[in-house]
């Protein structure tokens, strides 16, 4: 959670077992008011039952969820009045878009004449104005998303919960709705809790990341920081990268600092002091190559002599390992600069990365 | 061919004639068993909807012995409920053997846990998912159980169906209990064991066509009602 920020929700010593195995051992998860916080990970992680625990629809066997510092459990319908949720299926019923999505309103016994305002205000917001007479049963799927989104947000939930609300989608809808879901989730402002396992969504919408694996979060903070900097292996394995990178700084002029990474210096921006010990993260995004051992002209302040490692073809981009002198990067390249390059494992290349592009940040305990 | 085509025109004859010892026997048949399949409603729904949904220790064995109980013989149950109600049974003082009462209480013994396994299973498949889509909604509890009754309903509609089904035609229980009192306790599936045993094989056939009839008749609306109303998984 933030530490600048009120944290809405909280759990602690949140434990889950199904038939006496363990699935969920969360210590402490928290989200922010305001932030949209993304719980990532493999299918199997313990994220939509920890989305589910957090938001009081299911009892977990130890631990305790506090709302703005008061305790709540499943059994507390005023705290679950206060969320609401949106999963991967819409399960939309018969009859029309606008009264599927009062559906909430009229649980809540909102006087017809809000209640209309409201779902027509909900509707324009998820860009589905023109559909509120429309049979919810003849929408697409993404419009049926939407729906269900707008059935969420007219509830004006403090904390909104999405349990992979594209996962159902085919992947164009999905690219166009994950844009959508960011602008609306910004412009109502509503704290989010949003369960994915796709990392490119996480960093699209979310302020911030907690990375699950086997019912523990392994790593959480700004998604920025979350995606660039893993500090264990299976966490950089999982976000894209090589191994952490572990080094210290020992120079630094402005915020501009050179870290000695076993042998290789690697130039980022960062506050830490001389001295400090740190972990650097380079996203393969961010990691360009030039075939040969000459250092291309470059405005880019980091230029490494590397070894091609191993190539791993990924639809129309290819992830190309590079080590030198022990350290390992990767970068993303598209098939066309694969074979212009000619890259093939034990040639020689240089990787070039900007200094902005260099994630620093203090080495764990 | 001919004793069946004759059954027909029997039927058709005893139907047209407006016998009212046969409107009285069907009358009675359709007012048992109708009340009886209520009364199971009213216990099994609820009790299928527990077991489909609950997640409690016993469920398992609470399940076997409602299987179990689908399978229990009309005329088992017949003699269960006999026992309880002759006069040396715990139940004799009510001196409720050979009425329609104990018509009754033997024919919902039969369909409760019909009606009960059937909407457990029903219950039970209804998706997770749309019981917690609810609940994150603000349903209550007895609102989302009727949401889930509701997404439920073929199922629900089928167990009315299998409950209604085992006990209009049922003969055992009905004839241990009730007695086949004529202009008391004779009901059509009573009527036609008698009318067959005393040779009048043309109108236990006939009694037998209309059983069959008015089965069709009431199962194609509880069918209709079944396949109509609100879809909700999209």
């Amino acid at each position: 959670m933030s530490d600048s920020r009120h944290p809405l929700i909280e759990a602690s010593g949140i434990r889950q077992a199904y038939r006496r195995r363990t699935v969920l051992d969360v210590e402490r998860f928290g989200v922010a008011a305001g932030e949209t916080h993304a719980l990532l990970g493999p299918s199997g992680a313990g994220k939509s039952t920890l989305l589910r625990i957090v938001g009081l629809l299911e009892r977990p066997r130890e631990g305790s969820i506090r709302i703005d510092g008061t305790p709540v459990t499943h059994r507390d319908r005023a705290a679950r009045l206060q969320m609401a949720a949106v999963f991967q299926k819409p399960y939309l019923f018969a009859g029309t878009v606008a009264e599927n999505v009062a559906y909430g309103l009229r649980l809540r016994r909102v006087p017809q004449g809000e209640r209309a305002s409201r779902v027509a205000s909900a509707l324009g917001d998820v860009g589905l104005s023109e559909f509120a007479s429309a049979s919810a049963l003849t929408l697409s799927g993404g419009e049926a998303q939407r729906v269900a989104l707008a059935r969420a947000l007219v509830l004006r939930p403090r904390i909104l919960l999405l349990d992979e609300p594209l996962s159902y989608l085919d992947p164009l809808i999905k690219r166009r709705l994950v844009g959508d879901f960011r602008r609306i989730l910004a412009e109502t402002d509503v704290t989010t809790l949003y369960v994915t396992h796709d990392q490119d969504e996480a960093m699209v919408v979310a302020d911030r990341v907690s990375i699950m694996h086997e019912g523990r979060i392994v790593r959480t903070g700004d998604t920025d920081e979350v995606m660039s900097l893993p500090t264990t292996d299976w966490v950089a394995d999982f976000v894209g990268m090589e191994s952490p990178l572990r080094g210290r700084v020992v120079a630094c002029h402005d915020d501009l600092a050179e870290v000695d990474c076993g042998g290789v210096s690697v130039f980022g921006l960062t506050p830490l002091a001389i001295g400090a010990d740190v972990l650097v993260g380079v996203r393969p995004e961010d990691v360009t190559l030039f075939a040969g051992d000459g250092l291309p002209p470059s405005s880019a302040r980091n230029a490494l002599r590397c070894v091609v490692d191993g190539i791993e073809p990924r639809g129309a981009t290819a992830r190309v390992r590079v080590a030198a002198d022990g350290l390992k990067l990767a970068s993303l390249v598209s098939l066309a600069a694969l074979t212009e390059l000619g890259l093939a494992p034990g040639m020689p290349v240089v990787a070039m990365f900007k200094a902005t592009a260099v994630r620093i940040g203090p080495a764990p305990e | 061919m001919e004793p069946i085509v004759e059954g027909f025109v029997e039927a058709g004859r005893l139907l047209a004639s407006g016998a009212s010892a046969v409107y009285e026997i069907i009358f009675l048949s359709l007012r048992v068993s109708a009340l009886a399949v209520a009364i199971a409603m009213l216990v099994g729904i609820p009790l299928g909807y527990v077991l489909g949904v609950g997640r409690f220790k016993g469920r398992r064995v609470a399940l076997i012995l409602v299987n179990t109980g689908m399978g229990l013989p009309p005329v088992v149950a017949g003699l269960l409920v006999y026992m309880f109600l002759s006069r040396s049974g715990p139940l004799g003082d009510l001196r409720l053997l050979f009425t329609v009462p104990a018509m009754i209480i033997a024919q919902v013994l039969i369909a409760t846990p019909l009606v009960t396994g059937v909407t457990a299973a029903a219950i039970g498949s209804v998706p997770l998912e749309l019981r917690l889509q609810a609940r994150s909604l603000g349903a209550s509890w007895l609102q989302e159980s009727w949401l889930t009754v509701k997404e439920a309903r073929r199922g629900v509609m089928a167990a009315v169906v299998a409950g209604f089904g085992g006990i209009i035609s049922e003969v055992g229980a009905v004839m241990i209990v009730g007695g086949n009192i004529e202009h008391s306790t004779r009901v059509m599936t009573t009527a036609i064991v008698l009318e067959a045993r005393k040779g009048n094989f043309g109108t236990a056939l006939a009694l037998g066509l209309i059983l069959i009839g008015i089965a069709f008749a009431i199962n194609g609306m509880l069918t209709g009602l079944q396949q109509s109303g609100a879809r909700y998984e999209r």
